[in-house]
Protein backbone atom coordinates (compact mmCIF):
# COMPACT_ATOMS: atom_id res chain seq x y z
CA UNK A 1 0.00 0.00 0.00
CA UNK A 2 1.26 3.54 -1.35
CA UNK A 3 1.18 6.67 0.76
CA UNK A 4 -2.69 6.83 1.52
CA UNK A 5 -3.70 10.35 1.79
CA UNK A 6 -7.34 11.26 1.30
CA UNK A 7 -6.83 12.00 -1.92
CA UNK A 8 -4.47 10.00 -3.39
CA UNK A 9 -7.49 7.39 -2.25
CA UNK A 10 -10.42 9.85 -3.97
CA UNK A 11 -8.13 9.69 -6.87
CA UNK A 12 -7.64 6.04 -7.16
CA UNK A 13 -11.20 5.36 -6.64
CA UNK A 14 -12.48 7.44 -9.32
CA UNK A 15 -10.01 5.89 -12.22
CA UNK A 16 -9.69 2.30 -10.85
CA UNK A 17 -13.49 1.70 -10.16
CA UNK A 18 -14.28 4.15 -13.82
CA UNK A 19 -12.00 1.72 -15.61
CA UNK A 20 -13.16 -1.77 -13.96
CA UNK A 21 -16.90 -0.68 -14.79
CA UNK A 22 -16.23 0.10 -18.26
CA UNK A 23 -14.12 -3.14 -18.41
CA UNK A 24 -16.95 -5.29 -17.15
CA UNK A 25 -20.05 -3.45 -18.94
CA UNK A 26 -17.71 -4.23 -22.08
CA UNK A 27 -17.73 -0.51 -23.21
CA UNK A 28 -14.06 -0.32 -22.03
CA UNK A 29 -13.36 2.05 -25.06
CA UNK A 30 -15.12 4.81 -23.39
CA UNK A 31 -12.01 4.39 -20.88
CA UNK A 32 -9.76 5.76 -24.04
CA UNK A 33 -11.55 8.50 -24.84
CA UNK A 34 -12.48 10.15 -22.12
CA UNK A 35 -9.39 10.31 -20.89
CA UNK A 36 -7.99 11.67 -23.81
CA UNK A 37 -11.07 14.71 -24.11
CA UNK A 38 -10.69 15.56 -20.34
CA UNK A 39 -6.68 15.81 -20.51
CA UNK A 40 -7.52 18.33 -23.65
CA UNK A 41 -10.38 20.01 -21.70
CA UNK A 42 -8.06 20.57 -18.80
CA UNK A 43 -5.78 22.61 -20.90
CA UNK A 44 -8.05 24.90 -22.02
CA UNK A 45 -9.34 25.81 -18.89
CA UNK A 46 -5.91 26.60 -17.71
CA UNK A 47 -5.61 28.59 -20.39
CA UNK A 48 -8.34 30.08 -20.22
CA UNK A 49 -7.84 30.93 -16.44
CA UNK A 50 -4.58 33.00 -17.27
CA UNK A 51 -6.16 35.99 -18.26
CA UNK A 52 -8.66 36.20 -16.09
CA UNK A 53 -5.99 35.27 -13.26
CA UNK A 54 -3.92 38.11 -14.70
CA UNK A 55 -6.79 40.57 -14.99
CA UNK A 56 -7.71 39.77 -11.08
CA UNK A 57 -4.01 39.83 -9.10
CA UNK A 58 -3.37 43.02 -11.71
CA UNK A 59 -5.90 44.72 -9.58
CA UNK A 60 -5.79 43.09 -6.67
CA UNK A 61 -1.93 44.67 -6.54
CA UNK A 62 -2.69 47.91 -7.39
CA UNK A 63 -5.36 47.46 -4.52
CA UNK A 64 -2.84 46.32 -2.31
CA UNK A 65 0.04 49.06 -3.63
CA UNK A 66 -2.35 51.61 -2.63
CA UNK A 67 -3.24 50.52 1.08
CA UNK A 68 -6.77 49.52 0.03
CA UNK A 69 -6.16 46.05 0.63
CA UNK A 70 -4.87 47.27 4.46
CA UNK A 71 -8.03 49.63 4.94
CA UNK A 72 -10.55 46.38 4.10
CA UNK A 73 -8.57 44.32 6.13
CA UNK A 74 -8.58 46.71 8.96
CA UNK A 75 -12.22 47.03 9.03
CA UNK A 76 -12.90 42.74 8.83
CA UNK A 77 -9.93 41.61 10.32
CA UNK A 78 -11.88 41.65 13.73
CA UNK A 79 -14.66 39.20 12.20
CA UNK A 80 -12.51 36.94 9.89
CA UNK A 81 -9.51 37.23 12.36
CA UNK A 82 -11.68 35.03 14.58
CA UNK A 83 -11.62 32.13 11.73
CA UNK A 84 -8.12 31.74 11.04
CA UNK A 85 -6.40 32.49 14.97
CA UNK A 86 -2.99 31.19 13.57
CA UNK A 87 -2.65 33.91 10.82
CA UNK A 88 -0.98 36.93 12.28
CA UNK A 89 -2.91 40.51 12.21
CA UNK A 90 -1.31 42.32 9.88
CA UNK A 91 0.23 39.20 7.62
CA UNK A 92 -0.16 39.63 3.98
CA UNK A 93 -2.27 36.27 4.19
CA UNK A 94 -5.01 38.24 6.05
CA UNK A 95 -5.01 40.95 3.52
CA UNK A 96 -5.78 38.37 0.36
CA UNK A 97 -8.31 36.00 2.35
CA UNK A 98 -10.61 38.80 3.08
CA UNK A 99 -10.27 39.81 -0.09
CA UNK A 100 -11.32 36.06 -1.50
CA UNK A 101 -14.32 36.05 1.05
CA UNK A 102 -15.12 39.09 -0.25
CA UNK A 103 -15.29 38.60 -3.92
CA UNK A 104 -17.12 35.51 -3.14
CA UNK A 105 -19.45 37.30 -1.66
CA UNK A 106 -20.08 40.02 -4.09
CA UNK A 107 -20.70 37.16 -6.51
CA UNK A 108 -17.28 38.38 -8.56
CA UNK A 109 -17.05 34.60 -9.76
CA UNK A 110 -14.17 34.69 -11.85
CA UNK A 111 -12.50 36.95 -9.73
CA UNK A 112 -12.30 34.26 -6.84
CA UNK A 113 -10.11 31.97 -7.97
CA UNK A 114 -7.46 33.53 -8.37
CA UNK A 115 -7.57 36.01 -5.24
CA UNK A 116 -8.24 32.58 -3.34
CA UNK A 117 -5.27 31.23 -4.96
CA UNK A 118 -2.92 34.56 -4.00
CA UNK A 119 -4.13 33.87 -0.53
CA UNK A 120 -3.07 30.00 -0.38
CA UNK A 121 0.13 31.25 -1.47
CA UNK A 122 0.49 33.62 1.47
CA UNK A 123 -0.69 31.04 3.74
CA UNK A 124 1.91 29.08 2.43
CA UNK A 125 4.46 31.15 3.76
CA UNK A 126 3.40 30.61 7.21
CA UNK A 127 3.39 26.86 6.58
CA UNK A 128 6.10 24.85 8.31
CA UNK A 129 5.18 21.27 6.20
CA UNK A 130 5.22 22.64 2.80
CA UNK A 131 3.36 19.76 0.52
CA UNK A 132 0.74 19.35 3.82
CA UNK A 133 -1.94 21.90 4.36
CA UNK A 134 -2.17 23.99 7.26
CA UNK A 135 -5.65 24.81 9.68
CA UNK A 136 -6.10 27.73 8.17
CA UNK A 137 -5.85 25.95 4.49
CA UNK A 138 -8.41 24.06 4.90
CA UNK A 139 -10.99 26.44 6.90
CA UNK A 140 -10.52 28.57 3.45
CA UNK A 141 -11.04 25.93 1.45
CA UNK A 142 -14.14 25.21 3.75
CA UNK A 143 -15.54 28.99 3.07
CA UNK A 144 -14.74 28.32 0.01
CA UNK A 145 -16.37 25.43 -1.35
CA UNK A 146 -19.83 26.55 0.25
CA UNK A 147 -19.49 29.65 -1.63
CA UNK A 148 -21.60 31.89 0.30
CA UNK A 149 -22.93 34.16 -2.48
CA UNK A 150 -25.34 37.39 -2.23
CA UNK A 151 -25.90 37.85 -5.64
CA UNK A 152 -25.63 34.41 -8.20
CA UNK A 153 -25.53 36.11 -10.82
CA UNK A 154 -25.42 33.04 -13.28
CA UNK A 155 -27.90 31.07 -11.94
CA UNK A 156 -30.28 33.91 -12.67
CA UNK A 157 -29.21 34.58 -15.79
CA UNK A 158 -29.91 30.81 -16.55
CA UNK A 159 -33.40 30.82 -15.00
CA UNK A 160 -33.99 33.81 -16.86
CA UNK A 161 -33.14 32.12 -20.60
CA UNK A 162 -35.17 29.08 -19.22
CA UNK A 163 -38.42 31.10 -18.83
CA UNK A 164 -38.83 31.72 -15.11
CA UNK A 165 -41.69 34.00 -14.18
CA UNK A 166 -39.44 35.57 -11.30
CA UNK A 167 -35.56 34.69 -11.86
CA UNK A 168 -34.31 36.41 -8.52
CA UNK A 169 -36.78 35.11 -6.64
CA UNK A 170 -34.19 31.99 -5.31
CA UNK A 171 -31.82 34.51 -3.97
CA UNK A 172 -33.01 34.60 -0.73
CA UNK A 173 -33.56 30.36 -0.64
CA UNK A 174 -30.00 30.62 -1.34
CA UNK A 175 -28.83 33.04 1.71
CA UNK A 176 -30.65 30.83 4.05
CA UNK A 177 -29.15 27.48 2.51
CA UNK A 178 -25.71 29.01 2.34
CA UNK A 179 -25.37 30.70 5.44
CA UNK A 180 -26.61 27.76 7.11
CA UNK A 181 -24.04 25.90 5.11
CA UNK A 182 -21.19 28.01 6.04
CA UNK A 183 -22.09 28.06 9.68
CA UNK A 184 -22.04 23.87 9.31
CA UNK A 185 -18.90 23.78 7.71
CA UNK A 186 -17.18 25.83 10.01
CA UNK A 187 -18.36 23.39 12.72
CA UNK A 188 -16.80 20.47 11.45
CA UNK A 189 -13.47 22.14 10.31
CA UNK A 190 -13.48 22.67 13.59
CA UNK A 191 -14.12 19.35 15.15
CA UNK A 192 -11.58 18.22 12.51
CA UNK A 193 -9.16 20.15 13.33
CA UNK A 194 -9.12 19.04 16.81
CA UNK A 195 -9.90 14.90 15.48
CA UNK A 196 -6.92 15.56 12.91
CA UNK A 197 -4.44 16.68 15.08
CA UNK A 198 -1.00 15.09 15.55
CA UNK B 1 -37.83 46.28 -5.14
CA UNK B 2 -35.47 43.78 -3.83
CA UNK B 3 -35.25 41.39 -7.29
CA UNK B 4 -33.87 45.00 -9.32
CA UNK B 5 -31.67 45.71 -6.83
CA UNK B 6 -30.12 42.44 -7.17
CA UNK B 7 -30.03 42.94 -10.61
CA UNK B 8 -28.02 46.31 -10.70
CA UNK B 9 -25.85 44.76 -8.12
CA UNK B 10 -24.90 41.81 -10.28
CA UNK B 11 -24.32 44.16 -13.68
CA UNK B 12 -22.30 47.56 -11.43
CA UNK B 13 -20.01 44.96 -9.01
CA UNK B 14 -17.26 44.34 -11.41
CA UNK B 15 -17.02 47.69 -13.34
CA UNK B 16 -17.18 49.02 -10.03
CA UNK B 17 -14.26 47.35 -8.74
CA UNK B 18 -12.22 47.66 -12.02
CA UNK B 19 -12.97 51.63 -11.33
CA UNK B 20 -12.28 52.34 -7.89
CA UNK B 21 -9.46 50.34 -7.54
CA UNK B 22 -7.53 52.30 -9.85
CA UNK B 23 -8.69 55.83 -9.42
CA UNK B 24 -8.10 55.07 -5.27
CA UNK B 25 -4.51 54.05 -6.59
CA UNK B 26 -4.37 56.77 -8.72
CA UNK B 27 -4.68 58.95 -5.58
CA UNK B 28 -2.80 57.23 -3.19
CA UNK B 29 -0.33 58.20 -6.07
CA UNK B 30 0.37 54.21 -7.24
CA UNK B 31 1.66 54.18 -10.62
CA UNK B 32 -0.98 52.02 -11.83
CA UNK B 33 -0.12 50.86 -14.99
CA UNK B 34 3.31 49.43 -13.70
CA UNK B 35 1.29 47.89 -10.67
CA UNK B 36 -1.14 46.16 -12.41
CA UNK B 37 1.51 44.71 -14.94
CA UNK B 38 3.70 43.31 -12.03
CA UNK B 39 0.79 41.90 -10.24
CA UNK B 40 -0.47 40.43 -13.88
CA UNK B 41 2.39 38.66 -14.44
CA UNK B 42 1.91 36.39 -11.69
CA UNK B 43 -1.09 35.02 -13.18
CA UNK B 44 0.70 33.46 -15.94
CA UNK B 45 2.89 31.15 -13.70
CA UNK B 46 0.25 30.27 -11.10
CA UNK B 47 -2.25 29.01 -13.96
CA UNK B 48 0.41 26.72 -15.88
CA UNK B 49 1.15 25.56 -12.26
CA UNK B 50 -2.06 24.45 -11.96
CA UNK B 51 -2.76 22.95 -15.43
CA UNK B 52 -1.07 19.00 -14.30
CA UNK B 53 -4.01 18.81 -11.06
CA UNK B 54 -6.00 19.71 -13.32
CA UNK B 55 -5.32 17.30 -16.39
CA UNK B 56 -5.16 14.80 -12.70
CA UNK B 57 -8.35 15.57 -11.75
CA UNK B 58 -10.54 16.11 -14.24
CA UNK B 59 -9.21 13.03 -16.15
CA UNK B 60 -10.02 11.44 -13.55
CA UNK B 61 -13.78 12.51 -12.82
CA UNK B 62 -14.34 12.14 -16.81
CA UNK B 63 -13.36 8.40 -16.84
CA UNK B 64 -15.71 7.94 -13.90
CA UNK B 65 -18.57 9.74 -15.68
CA UNK B 66 -18.16 8.33 -18.96
CA UNK B 67 -17.76 4.71 -17.66
CA UNK B 68 -20.82 4.79 -15.99
CA UNK B 69 -19.83 3.63 -12.88
CA UNK B 70 -21.32 7.45 -12.21
CA UNK B 71 -24.76 6.83 -13.01
CA UNK B 72 -24.20 3.58 -10.77
CA UNK B 73 -23.52 5.87 -7.87
CA UNK B 74 -26.68 7.64 -8.47
CA UNK B 75 -29.12 4.47 -8.95
CA UNK B 76 -27.15 2.72 -5.83
CA UNK B 77 -28.03 6.08 -4.05
CA UNK B 78 -30.99 7.25 -4.73
CA UNK B 79 -32.92 4.96 -2.81
CA UNK B 80 -30.97 6.61 0.48
CA UNK B 81 -31.36 10.08 -1.05
CA UNK B 82 -35.13 9.34 -0.99
CA UNK B 83 -35.39 8.11 2.59
CA UNK B 84 -34.09 12.41 3.61
CA UNK B 85 -37.01 13.05 1.10
CA UNK B 86 -35.02 14.00 -1.83
CA UNK B 87 -37.18 13.86 -4.98
CA UNK B 88 -35.58 11.44 -7.14
CA UNK B 89 -34.99 13.59 -9.99
CA UNK B 90 -32.42 15.76 -7.80
CA UNK B 91 -30.66 12.90 -7.24
CA UNK B 92 -27.99 13.37 -10.19
CA UNK B 93 -27.53 17.13 -9.83
CA UNK B 94 -26.40 15.78 -6.13
CA UNK B 95 -24.08 13.40 -6.97
CA UNK B 96 -22.56 16.23 -10.00
CA UNK B 97 -22.66 18.92 -7.81
CA UNK B 98 -19.08 18.41 -6.38
CA UNK B 99 -17.44 16.73 -9.17
CA UNK B 100 -17.88 18.46 -11.93
CA UNK B 101 -18.95 22.37 -12.78
CA UNK B 102 -19.72 22.09 -16.22
CA UNK B 103 -21.59 18.71 -15.78
CA UNK B 104 -23.72 19.88 -13.02
CA UNK B 105 -24.43 22.81 -15.19
CA UNK B 106 -25.55 20.55 -17.76
CA UNK B 107 -28.25 18.71 -15.38
CA UNK B 108 -29.05 21.97 -13.30
CA UNK B 109 -29.96 23.32 -17.37
CA UNK B 110 -31.88 20.04 -18.35
CA UNK B 111 -33.94 20.03 -15.19
CA UNK B 112 -35.10 23.52 -15.70
CA UNK B 113 -35.66 22.86 -19.36
CA UNK B 114 -37.82 19.75 -18.04
CA UNK B 115 -39.73 20.90 -15.09
CA UNK B 116 -39.83 24.70 -15.57
CA UNK B 117 -37.46 27.07 -13.71
CA UNK B 118 -40.52 28.02 -11.58
CA UNK B 119 -41.31 24.63 -10.33
CA UNK B 120 -40.06 23.26 -6.99
CA UNK B 121 -37.58 20.55 -8.58
CA UNK B 122 -36.40 24.32 -10.57
CA UNK B 123 -36.23 26.38 -7.49
CA UNK B 124 -34.05 23.58 -5.52
CA UNK B 125 -31.70 22.87 -8.53
CA UNK B 126 -31.11 26.46 -8.89
CA UNK B 127 -30.81 26.77 -4.81
CA UNK B 128 -28.37 24.11 -5.08
CA UNK B 129 -26.18 25.19 -7.82
CA UNK B 130 -26.11 28.74 -6.48
CA UNK B 131 -25.37 28.04 -2.67
CA UNK B 132 -22.14 25.50 -3.65
CA UNK B 133 -18.98 25.84 -5.60
CA UNK B 134 -17.34 22.23 -7.26
CA UNK B 135 -15.46 21.15 -4.43
CA UNK B 136 -13.07 19.27 -6.12
CA UNK B 137 -12.70 21.39 -8.29
CA UNK B 138 -11.69 24.27 -5.43
CA UNK B 139 -9.61 21.36 -3.64
CA UNK B 140 -7.31 20.70 -7.08
CA UNK B 141 -6.57 24.15 -7.90
CA UNK B 142 -6.03 25.96 -4.84
CA UNK B 143 -3.99 23.17 -3.31
CA UNK B 144 -2.17 22.62 -7.11
CA UNK B 145 -1.09 25.99 -7.25
CA UNK B 146 0.74 25.66 -4.08
CA UNK B 147 1.92 22.17 -4.45
CA UNK B 148 0.13 21.34 -1.41
CA UNK B 149 0.25 17.26 -2.13
CA UNK B 150 -1.67 16.03 1.13
CA UNK B 151 -4.63 18.27 1.59
CA UNK B 152 -5.66 16.40 5.28
CA UNK B 153 -9.13 16.86 5.92
CA UNK B 154 -10.34 19.10 3.54
CA UNK B 155 -11.88 16.71 1.38
CA UNK B 156 -13.86 15.83 4.40
CA UNK B 157 -14.96 18.72 5.51
CA UNK B 158 -15.46 20.02 1.63
CA UNK B 159 -18.05 17.26 1.41
CA UNK B 160 -19.57 17.46 4.48
CA UNK B 161 -20.33 20.73 2.76
CA UNK B 162 -21.90 19.68 -0.11
CA UNK B 163 -24.16 17.42 1.61
CA UNK B 164 -25.81 19.93 3.96
CA UNK B 165 -26.47 22.39 1.71
CA UNK B 166 -27.90 20.56 -0.97
CA UNK B 167 -30.11 18.80 1.79
CA UNK B 168 -30.97 22.28 3.17
CA UNK B 169 -31.85 23.75 -0.39
CA UNK B 170 -34.35 20.43 -0.88
CA UNK B 171 -35.44 21.56 2.97
CA UNK B 172 -35.77 25.14 3.02
CA UNK B 173 -37.11 25.32 -1.04
CA UNK B 174 -39.93 23.05 0.07
CA UNK B 175 -40.97 25.05 2.89
CA UNK B 176 -40.82 28.46 1.44
CA UNK B 177 -41.66 28.22 -1.94
CA UNK B 178 -45.09 24.57 -0.62
CA UNK B 179 -47.52 27.22 -1.11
Amino acid sequence: MGDMTMINLIWLVLIASGILYAGIHGRIEVVTASAISAAKGAVELSINLIGVMCLWLGIMRIAEVSGLVKVISYLLQPIIGLLFPSVPKNHPAMGAIIMTLSANMLGLGNAVTPLGIKAMQELQTLNPKKDTATAAMCTLLALCTTGFTLVPATIIALRSAAGSVNPTEIVGSTLIVSLFATIFVLIIDRLCQVIFKR
Amino acid sequence: MVIELCEQLSVWVIPAVLFLVPVIGYLKKVKVYEAFVEGAAEGFQTAIRILPCLVAMLVAISIFRASGALDACILFMAPMLNMFGVPPDLVPLAIMRPLSGSGSLGIATELLNTYGPDSLVGRIASTVLASTDTTFYVLTVYFGAVAINNPRYAPLVGLSGDIASFLASVYICQYLFST
